[in-house]
Formats: C-alpha cells, sequence, structure tokens
C-alpha cells in the first residue's frame, strides 16, 4: 500500500543502530513547543509512496548498514500511518532489512482494529524508539497539546510483551530539566525493565527555529537556550540510575 | 643461501640476487590484527624537536608564509653540508637530514625555470644573487624557456584563455616516486652496480635518439646515487652499504627521499609506500630485544617530523593553484597482498599515531589503502583518526590492486603508480566546462578578448549555435567536435612539456631508484566535470535560454524548469557523467604520447578548482560566471538534495577503469550528524567507507567538523587552536589558516552533510 511520505534521507547516524535510511512520514497528532519538524504537522501535501517502492529506494544503500543498519520510520508520527508502516516491515522483513520505529506513541490505543494491527507490527518491527516527551500529564499537555496516559500505557505493554526498546528523551531547561521530573521517567523507565536498551538525552536544540518562521507559526521557546553540556550529561546519568 | 650479515634473520628470496623490494616485504611482514593498545606517546627529544618547528612553524606564518629564501647556492645533493632542526638539540634528532642548511630555509631551484625561481624569491622579499640571471639565461637553458620555445600560436592561446590550464611548465611535473626503500635494503653500492649493468646492456650499436638519452640518463642516474652517499656522508652516515638496523634502514631511506626533495620542487613529491617495509626492520630489532616500542614510535615520529618541514618556494600563480603550500609528500598504510593476507602492521599504526603524538598536520599526506578486508580493529582506529584529525584520506585498494599490484605508491594526491617499476608524466587538467562553452560560442572564449577586444578566437572557428534556446542533439554534436579539438591540443601540449622536461629537468636521483626499463604513464585530467553533466542534463530535461554580449557571444544561461543533477543517485544525470568520463578518456587515447607513455586521466582538481573556476564563464547548469567548480569529482554545490550516501553513490558510479589517475571526492560530515558519541561517529564512519568503496569508488577525504568552527578559524586564524587545524581538500591536507580568504570562502560553501 502507499504512504503518506514527506521526505528521505539516505545517511541516518543517529535514529536508531548504525547506518539507517530514514523514511519521514507526513501528519502528527502533537504539537510539542519544541518541535524541530513543524513542516510534518499536517497530513497534506505529502507524497504518496508504494512501500516497495520506498524499499527499493532503501537498498541502494544497503552497502553502507554494515551488520547493524537498516530503515528507520520517523515522522511526523508514523504510527497515523499503522497500516502502512505494518506493510512497509512486513516487506522489509521478507527482505532480511532491520526496522526501527522512530514514535511518540501518542497514537496508541486499546481499541480494534487498532490495537490489532499495532500488535502484528510490533511483529515485525526490530527496535521501537519511543520518545517520552514528559512524564507528568498535565505538564506533557503544556508542551504537547494531548493527555499521556495512553503514550505510558503503550510503553507498558511493549515492556510485557519483551519488545526491544530505545527511551528518548529532550531535555529543554525549565520544562524537562527539573529534577523531580528526571527522576520520576528514571522510575518509569526502570519499571519497564530489561527491555529497554538504550536511554538517550537529547539536548534541546533551535536548529528547526527557521521552519516555524518559514510557516508563519509563533514559537513559544524563542527565549530557551539550549542546555549546557554539563546539564545534559547530569540528566543522561539520571535516567540510567547513575545518580 | 647464505645471507649477507645485514638481512640476518630474513627470509631470503629472490630480493637477494635482484633488485626487488616487493619480495623482500611479501617474505618478512608480520600483519597485525590487534587494536592500538601497544601504541607509546612522544618521548621527551618529539616533544622538543616538535616544539621548535612549531615555534619555526609560527615565524614562518608572521613572516608572510616563507621563513627565508636560499639566493646564492643552486640546490643540489651536495650543495649544503649537514643542517638540523636546532643545531644544541641535534643529537636528539633520530633521522637526520633537511633539504638546506637550516629548517624551513627554502632552495633555490632554478631548472624547472630561472625567472620562476627568481620570481618566487622576490615575492617574499629575497634576492637571487644576479649572477644567476647569466647562467641561467645565456649559459644554461632552463624548462621553462625550452617549453616557450617550442610552444605554438594555438597552444598559447589555449593556455592564456585556461581552457587548458595548471600545465607543468612553469613548475617541476613531480610525481615520480622513487623506491626509496631500496637504499635501505641494499645500499647505494649495490644499486650502482646494477645501473652499470643496464648501461652496458643498454641499445646495440646503432644510436637511435632512445638509445642515446636512455645512455645519458643512466649514466645520470649513476652520478646521482654517487651524490647521495657523498650528502649522507656529511652527515657522518656511509650508505654505500645496506641498513643494519630499525635506525638505519629509516635514515637511509629518508635519505633517498631526501636526494629527491634537494634536486626536484616537483608539483608532488610522494614518500610512498614504506610503513610495511619499515615494520620489518622495527620487528627484528623489538624481537631481539634491541629496541622498545618507545623507540620504534621515536623512529616513526622523527621520520613523520622531516616529511612535514619539507619545503619549496613557489610564485604566487601556483599557490593560487595549489593552495596551502603543500608538497604531497604522500604516505601509504594497509592495503592487501595479492595472496590476500592484508598488510596491516603495527607500523601503519604508528604512522597514523604520529598526528595523535605531535598533533594533526597536513603533510606528510597520510593515505590509507582501504578494504573491507582490512582488519576491524585498522578500520575502527583509522576512522577515529579521521574523527578526530581530518588529516588523513582513504582510497580503495580493492580497485587499484587488480591494476597496480600490491606495492603501488600513491604519486601525487590520489593517483597509483607501481613502486620502483612506474614513473608518470604529469599533465594537469582540461577545461571541459569552458569546452562547452565553446562548443556553443563556436570556439571563442567566453572571458578573453584579442588586442581588437573581440572575444578571442581560441578553439576552431566552428559554426556557432545561433538560437536563443539550446537544443540538446545540436549541442552535443558541437561539444563531442569541440571536445576532439581539446584531446588533441591537449596531449600535444603535454607530449612537448614532458619532452623539455626529460630534457632540462630530469629526475636523476628518484629515477636512480626505479627500474632502468621504467613503464610510463601519462596523466592527463578533467576540471569542471560536475558542471559539465549537469548542463548537459540541464539542456535534456529543462529548457536553457542562452544570454549573448553584444558580440552575440554567449556570456550566461538562463535555466527554465527542474532537471535531475549529478549527485542524487539519479540515474539520469549519473549516466551522463560516466558517458562524460568515457568519452573524453577515449579522445585522449587516440592520439600519440611522449615515449610511448600508457595514457590515463583523472577526476581531481586540487585546490584548482577556484582558479579554473575563475576563468570560466556561466554554465548551462545555472553556474555563475567565474565562479569555483566544485572540486574533483565532487557534485556541484548545493546540487546534492538526498544526503551523503546518495551522493556517494553517484561518484562511485564513475568506473575507475577510465579514471586510472584517480577519482577524487571530498566530503565534509558534521560530527552531530555522523553520531551521538564518538563510538558511534567511529563505527558509523566504517560503515560508510565500507560501504563506498565496496560499491567500487575510488578515493575519499573525509573531514569531521562543521561549519561554525571553520567560520571561527577565517575570523580568528590567531586562536592556539587553529595554529594546526587541518581539513582535507581535494586530494590532500591544508592547515585552513593557510588557505587564501577567497579560498576559505569556497570550502565553507560546499556542501556540509549535517542533516538530522
Amino acid at each position: 500500500m502507499q504512504g503518506r511520505v514527506h521526505s528521505t534521507e539516505s545517511f541516518g547516524s543517529a535514529d536508531g543502530p548504525g547506518v539507517r535510511f530514514i523514511i519521514f512520514l507526513k501528519g502528527c497528532p502533537m504539537r510539542c513547543s519544541y518541535c524541530h519538524n513543524p513542516d510534518t504537522w499536517a497530513a497534506e501535501g505529502a507524497e504518496m509512496i508504494e512501500a516497495d517502492e520506498l524499499l527499493d529506494r532503501a537498498e541502494r544503500y544497503r552497502s553502507y548498514w554494515g551488520p547493524e543498519g537498516g530503515i528507520t520510520v520517523s515522522g511526523g508520527e508514523a504510527l497515523l500511518q499503522t497500516e502502512f508502516v505494518l506493510d512497509l516491515f512486513t516487506k522489509a522483513k521478507a527482505r532480511g532489512i532491520n526496522t526501527c520505529l522512530d514514535t511518540s506513541l501518542a497514537p496508541f490505543a486499546r481499541n480494534e482494529p487498532y490495537f490489532g494491527t499495532f500488535t502484528k507490527l510490533m511483529d515485525v518491527c526490530d527496535l521501537v524508539m519511543a520518545d517520552i516527551k514528559h512524564i507528568d500529564p498535565e505538564e506533557h499537555k503544556k508542551l504537547t497539546g494531548r493527555d499521556n496516559a495512553n503514550i505510558l500505557d503503550c510503553l507498558r505493554y511493549l515492556s510485557q510483551i519483551g519488545q526491544p526498546l530505545w527511551i528518548r528523551h529532550v531535555l529543554v531547561p525549565g520544562i524537562t530539566d527539573v529534577d523531580e521530573y528526571l527522576y520520576r521517567t528514571r522510575d518509569f523507565i526502570a519499571e519497564l525493565g530489561d527491555c529497554v536498551k538504550r536511554v538517550e538525552i537529547l539536548p534541546y536544540h533551535t536548529l528547526g527555529i527557521f521552519k516555524w518562521d518559514e510557516l508563519n507559526i509563533p514559537y513559544k521557546l524563542r527565549d530557551v537556550d539550549p542546555p549546557t553540556p554539563e546539564r545534559t550529561e547530569r540528566a543522561q546519568r539520571i535516567l540510567r540510575g547513575e545518580m | 643461501m647464505a645471507l649477507r650479515d645485514e638481512w640476518n634473520g630474513f627470509t631470503g628470496g629472490h630480493w637477494v640476487d635482484d633488485i626487488n623490494v616487493r619480495d623482500f616485504i611479501q617474505r618478512n611482514y608480520t600483519a597485525y590484527d590487534g587494536d592500538d593498545s601497544f601504541l607509546a606517546g612522544p618521548t621527551d627529544a618529539t616533544d622538543k624537536l616538535w616544539g621548535k618547528v612549531q615555534e619555526l612553524q609560527a615565524a614562518e606564518r608572521a613572516n608572510n608564509g616563507v621563513l627565508e629564501c636560499e639566493t646564492e647556492i643552486v640546490s643540489g645533493l651536495t650543495a649544503y653540508g649537514a643542517g638540523y632542526i636546532d643545531p644544541e638539540m641535534k643529537d636528539l634528532e633520530q633521522v637526520v637530514g633537511l633539504q638546506t642548511d637550516k629548517p624551513l630555509k627554502r632552495a633555490f631551484m632554478p631548472y624547472g625555470g630561472i625567472k620562476m625561481a627568481q620570481q618566487a624569491a622576490e615575492n617574499y622579499g629575497f634576492h637571487v644573487n644576479d649572477k644567476y640571471n647569466q647562467i641561467f639565461n645565456e649559459y644554461r637553458k632552463t624548462h621553462n624557456q625550452g617549453v616557450f620555445d617550442a610552444y605554438t600560436p594555438e597552444m598559447r592561446a589555449a593556455r592564456h584563455s585556461h581552457v587548458i590550464t595548471g600545465l607543468p611548465d612553469t613548475y617541476g611535473r613531480g610525481r615520480i616516486v622513487g623506491d626509496y626503500r631500496r637504499v635501505a635494503l641494499y645500499g647505494i653500492d649495490r644499486l650502482i652496480a646494477g645501473k652499470q649493468e643496464d648501461l652496458l646492456n643498454c641499445g646495440g650499436r646503432t644510436m637511435t635518439d632512445d638509445v642515446v638519452r636512455a645512455r645519458e640518463e643512466i649514466a645520470e642516474q649513476i652520478r646521482a646515487l654517487k651524490g647521495m652517499k657523498e650528502m649522507a656522508a656529511a652527515y657522518g652516515y656511509d650508505i654505500s652499504q645496506p641498513a643494519t638496523n630499525a635506525k638505519e634502514a629509516v635514515q637511509w631511506l629518508y635519505f633517498g627521499y631526501l636526494a629527491a626533495i634537494k634536486t626536484q620542487n616537483g608539483a608532488a613529491m610522494s614518500v610512498g609506500r614504506v610503513s610495511t617495509f619499515l615494520d620489518i626492520y622495527i620487528q627484528r630489532d623489538l624481537a631481539a630485544g634491541k629496541i622498545t616500542e618507545a623507540e620504534a614510535q621515536e623512529l616513526i615520529d622523527h621520520l613523520v617530523l622531516k616529511l612535514r618541514i619539507v619545503k619549496f618556494a613557489r610564485i604566487p600563480s601556483y599557490q593560487a593553484l595549489f593552495s596551502g603550500d603543500p608538497v604531497w609528500a604522500t604516505l601509504e598504510v594497509a592495503g592487501l597482498g595479492q595472496d590476500g593476507r592484508h598488510m596491516v602492521t603495527k607500523n601503519d599504526y604508528r604512522f597514523l599515531h604520529t598526528l595523535e603524538n605531535m598533533g594533526p598536520a597536513p603533510e606528510p599526506n597520510l593515505t590509507v589503502l582501504y578494504s573491507k578486508r582490512l582488519p576491524e580493529n585498522f578500520r575502527k582506529y583509522a576512522a577515529k583518526i579521521s574523527v578526530t584529525t581530518s588529516s588523513i584520506q582513504y582510497e580503495n585498494d580493492d580497485v587499484m590492486r587488480p591494476v597496480w599490484g600490491d606495492d603501488y605508491s600513491i604519486c601525487c594526491c590520489v593517483s597509483a603508480t607501481e613502486t620502483g617499476k612506474e614513473m608518470q608524466f604529469f599533465g594537469a587538467r582540461a577545461n571541459l566546462a569552458k569546452a562547452l562553452n565553446y562548443a556553443i560560442n563556436g570556439g571563442k572564449d567566453e572571458k578573453f578578448m584579442d588586442k581588437k577586444g573581440n572575444h578571442m578566437q581560441v578553439g576552431p572557428e566552428y559554426a556557432p549555435i545561433t538560437s536563443e534556446y539550446l537544443e540538446y542533439d545540436e549541442v552535443m554534436h558541437k561539444f563531442d567536435l569541440m571536445m576532439d579539438w581539446l584531446a588533441d591540443l591537449y596531449v600535444n601540449i603535454l607530449n612537448l612539456i614532458q619532452y623539455m622536461h626529460d630534457k632540462y629537468y630530469y629526475e636523476a636521483a628518484e629515477m636512480a631508484l626505479i627500474d632502468t626499463n621504467v613503464r610510463r604513464t601519462f596523466a592527463t585530467g578533467i576540471a569542471g566535470f560536475s558542471h559539465v553533466v549537469d548542463s548537459i542534463s540541464a539542456i535534456k530535461y529543462a529548457k536553457v535560454k542562452t544570454v549573448r554580449d553584444e558580440q552575440g557571444i554567449v556570456v550566461d544561461y538562463e535555466v527554465e524548469g527542474d532537471f535531475p543533477k549529478y549527485g542524487n543517485d539519479d540515474e539520469r544525470a549519473d549516466d551522463i557523467a560516466v558517458w562524460l568520463l568515457k568519452t573524453f578518456m577515449k579522445k585522449i587515447a587516440k592520439h600519440h604520447t611522449y615515449r610511448n607513455s600508457e595514457p590515463t586521466t583523472s577526476i581531481l582538481t586540487i585546490t584548482s578548482n577556484v582558479v579554473y573556476g575563475k576563468a570560466t564563464g556561466g554554465t548551462p547548469d545555472g553556474r555563475k560566471a567565474f565562479t569555483p567548480f566544485a572540486p574533483g569529482a565532487n557534485p556541484a554545490y548545493g546540487a546534492e538534495q538526498n544526503g551523503l550516501l546518495a551522493s556517494l553513490n553517484s561518484v562511485a558510479k564513475l568506473p575507475y577503469e577510465y579514471a586510472l589517475d584517480g577519482i577524487s571526492n571530498t566530503q565534509t560530515i558534521n560530527p552531530s550528524a555522523l553520531g551521538n558519541d564518538d563510538e558511534q561517529r567511529v563505527t558509523n564512519l566504517v560503515n560508510v567507507m565500507d560501504g563506498y568503496f565496496a560499491n567500487g569508488a575510488h578515493h575519499l577525504n573525509v573531514n569531521v567538523f562543521g561549519v561554525e568552527k571553520l567560520k571561527d578559524a577565517m575570523e580568528h586564524p590567531e586562536k592556539p587552536e587553529y595554529a594546526n587545524f587541518t581539513i582535507r581538500v581535494s586530494g590532500y591536507a591544508v592547515k585552513f589558516i593557510d588557505l587564501t580568504r577567497e579560498q576559505q570562502l569556497d570550502v565553507i560553501a560546499r556542501t556540509c552533510h549535517d542533516h538530522m
């Protein structure tokens, strides 16, 4: 089937293990204040591309992937097109390609038919990179415009089924770079157990602001500076349970 | 068979009776699969000497780039006595020998061209003794005069308009790698005996031009070998016999190289594939407990220190072509043998480790002969050195080995040559972007005017294109004719130059260390490659409108609509690139080449892409008039829309078999785009190179830094952290602060892959 694709990148080096071909899907339900890809929010204006066509494009770079690399589906929010990602990953596995899903998990729901599709998707997904935007429900709402209950529920479900996970967390001074929240996030990650293979702090950066300006959307964090390397290092250690 | 005492512990073979260094290496080297944990840091002596050199380099920079030029003595093997980095610390130098009597002092080398040698000194405020005016104008002619005596008006015009440019008619052609290892393995006396035997066997009774010339050349080689002994004697060494230990092996080898750089100021003065060879000597001494690892590293550090201070006096127009004062003291590590064993030794680690012990540096031009089959430990160590120093380059051993065997050296920036068996006639570049404009304008130059104020007729006066919009078939037909003309003229200019270089500036010292029955390659080159490819694509897939001046000459183009560009892994553009390379190479190969040399071509421009671009009007791909070309085989600025790997895939499609002189590609990757931490960056870089070279690509320069750092270094060159900040440009490395501002801006403007 066809997916709504924003763009692709031949050389993804930090979106999963090894060198990866990244497929950015279009459309996102979240409106994160620090988003560096607001141009992927709207579902409109996407290029419609068949799963096999995308895999053909990806395989042109197979020689660079090494033993660990493969494809990563990112966004926008990939799980707005769960059926398409299921089709893509099923075909990728048939070609022997490592699959990775970069997601906020925001569309997750326990009701059918969504849940059934999601479960099948996990069977063909080698790694989920889940972005916990904020551990606190109220703060999550302020930051993204949505509640986080279904996201935390999804993570618990993934832990139950033993889905390999990377947890990512964007560190924003004054918003997530707050000790109380960092410790709560750490406790939650600890609950998830062994399926968490890696925890990454992503320091907030300002490289995407120009896109907000181009789209004429007011940028609320203009006065917020990126965290210092020391704060980033500290947050990393907290989340990894080292302090 | 009893071996000579100096060879105790070595395994004998063909190399004992015949001069055959490759055989010696294959029978004696010890491959190393381990990691870098054995490496030793710098010794006190290394720190002190390197400290002194850095002081001198700072003084040199403060003095307009040159510390001192010789004005009284003509350089030669025995023109000077011994010289040291610092006479008070001379006992610390494990490897001795300078080009002149003082470090960084530039020799007076008139044989390439007396006028240029005088200008070079004058340019830095030194005046060459006037007596040399008479000597080299009245009594003895030089290379440059010979060339200009013989040039035709057509050749002069093509040179003036830069449709053929960068020619070695004002400077030494370089690119000849003596097999300096022979000095260490055999000693000079054995080499002289070999050449004397060759002289006896050279020609019968019939004295044809070829025989006379060959006999004179061999006699010159023997004279040079004797001169090397005398040169070494000034330092207290007798190099008539083989080296007996590691220290002597390094020293003997360096004396061979020193002989080359005392007698020639060629554009590239490569050291060659010496690492594995020297490891055999070091390994023998280590096993016998004669030296420690720290002492072994010190030997290599001091050899590299010497290679870092090789200097020549250059004229300003040369500096504009090859910016940053490079000498291409290219030196190779790694590679595989024909028997399938990898040739990585501990010494390969030691050479790369010099960049950690003494910090980054552009020379020697350290080159990793890469294959996915090299040990993973070594690939990771090399990638680590790239990530931390951006000072090394990679070339694909898997595409070169089938052509050049397993004992080739890199004789310039990226060109291979079989060590001790081959020499190369270097021949700069033809400007294909300008040739495309000539095809459209009927051979008239778009920039240069004749005395009457009309556009100069440089190419043949074919019918120009007169339509407003360019039509694909018409352009292609005319471009084909113009390339025919250009290839013919180009080869013949080079024939003439190489003849004169042999006659007036023969490389006796280097050729003395190469087999007498030498194979010769004839290296042509292409400039403006990606712009021609994109121009043809624009004409084919979009609409290109001509913009004419009052004389009706097309001086610019307007492109309407989108078109596929080289650098995006798009067959429509990449097929044009492959076609262009094959077509030009076939046209070159049609012509007679001097001394029956084998014609090759390259897609590499060094930093001359800036100079060539400045002489070339707008091109149909939308490139603005008189702006730099993309360097080497790199896609045009801003053309790469699909990331690093798409760009690499495009370049990898160019068949190396058609560009045996090399296909140079330079990529700058932002550290954050390569991975979140150094470990990830190293792994990813190894993956990228494994993939790129598995696809059949030839060469990759890897820079790992962000644009911000470049901008800061340009604005604040005085900051200590930028004193040795080294970057890779097309085929070599330079200290960024040594580039002209124009070239700094050019480097900054190039695509930096920073997608996240």
